[in-house]
């Protein structure tokens, strides 16, 4: 799969139709973000597998808006999972990336990755490579929805309670994006403890993602504290999905209700 | 089109965590959590998350600084070098090896650490020395 991969980027970058590929790198013994510029340079593209496969994703949206803010002129390649063509399309209609402006290489997730991931729709609609690995329904959710209203704020409490304030959830986020963030606002949030405010410091963030998250999970990758972000996000998208019919990403030029003023 | 990340590793402390250093166009702009560290694993904490804050800090010193009637004076290292050496010397004949500590710091090498502790027990003669981390 890679090498077709690698072939359709040489391509784009040879024929210029990409001024630079953002993807992964296996440099030194590590998985890194790289911007490809040289063609020449794909030989050494990994598509972030390490031990596992997807064990070493990075937000590379996040890094596309950072890049194409500073190169607004150029048109740039990334590569994408079913999880970042959702946030490309949450993005463009965020007004954070413009489409004319990225070329999405799309590659479908094995099932192992899919499976773990419990991801609905692990793959882009359009693909640079065949295969497609089947989506998975959420058991992980529907187990703790199970348990009774007690045992369920007492299983989050316990989570919440690990906190250790790094903001790692929202800095390695690819779909937050405000310039100020509410987990910063000191009438919000009381500055100075560890933990920080339970239950109230995960909610504000839960609140912000329900209509925005992607189901990504690096949130969950980069918690110090192993604190379930995946599970709490997915909780709040199936409330907006069940209540509104809309998840983020999803549909590439739906709005997000949250957005809209209406009766 | 100048973007490039450097896998480097967090001096706040001792734990090693290993990060990438996001530099656009010469400027480090942003911190990445590496996921193939065996250390963190793509985790950080939030003072590995906000290094390149400071690297680039325009508050950083960057010249060894004497207080001369009051006021902290830039001068050179050998001024720097020549009155810490002369004050340690002082001391120490009047008061005492152990009359002097030393506080080393987690932004430096274990080299470094090591060259600190050595200088200390062997050329001061004290067991006083303790390190940023534990404050």
């Amino acid at each position: 799969m890679i090498e077709e991969i690698k072939k359709q980027v040489r391509e784009l970058l040879t024929s210029g139709t990409i001024k630079g590929f953002l993807g992964l790198r296996e440099i030194d013994g590590h998985i890194a973000p790289y911007l490809f510029c040289d063609a020449e340079d794909m030989d050494s593209m990994n598509l972030g597998d390490y031990k596992k496969p997807g064990d070493a994703r990075y937000p590379l949206n996040r890094i596309l808006i950072h890049l194409l803010s500073h190169y607004p002129d150029e048109i740039l390649g990334v590569l994408v999972r079913g999880c970042d063509q959702r946030g490309l399309n949450g993005l463009y209609s965020l007004n954070q990336l413009d489409p004319e402006k990225v070329i999405p290489v799309g590659i479908p997730c094995p099932p192992e990755l899919a499976e773990a991931c419990e991801c609905s729709r692990p793959y882009p609609e359009n693909r640079a490579v065949d295969g497609q690995a089947e989506g998975y329904s959420n058991q992980t959710l529907a187990r703790i929805a199970g348990l009774d209203i007690g045992k369920r704020f007492e299983y989050w409490m316990n989570e919440f309670a690990r906190c250790i304030k790094c903001y790692g959830c929202r800095d390695i986020c690819p779909m937050c994006i405000c310039r100020e963030c509410s987990l910063e606002c000191g009438d919000l949030v009381g500055k100075g403890d560890i933990p920080p405010e339970n239950p109230i410091f995960h909610l504000i963030r839960a609140v912000h993602m329900a209509d925005r998250c992607v189901d990504c999970g690096l949130c969950a990758e980069a918690c110090p504290a192993d604190i379930p972000l995946r599970t709490l996000y997915k909780k709040v998208a199936d409330i907006v999905k069940k209540e509104f019919d809309f998840q983020a990403g999803y549909q590439p030029d739906a709005k997000s209700p949250l957005n809209v003023l209406d009766q | 089109m100048d973007y490039k990340t450097v896998l480097t590793t967090c001096t706040y402390c001792g734990c090693g965590c290993n990060m990438y250093l996001e530099v656009m166009d010469g400027r480090i702009t942003g911190t990445i959590p590496c996921k193939t560290s065996p250390i963190n694993e793509g985790k950080l904490c939030i003072k590995g998350w906000n290094v390149h804050e400071f690297v680039q800090s325009p508050k950083r010193l960057t010249r060894p600084m004497l207080r001369k009637n009051g006021d902290l004076t830039e001068v050179t290292w050998d001024e720097a070098l020549d009155f810490t050496a002369s004050r340690i010397k002082s001391i120490k004949e009047k008061h005492g090896n152990d009359s002097i500590a030393f506080l080393t710091s987690a932004k430096v090498t274990n080299e470094e650490n090591f060259l600190l502790q050595k200088f200390a027990r062997a050329a001061v003669g004290t067991n006083n020395i303790d390190h940023c981390a534990r404050l």
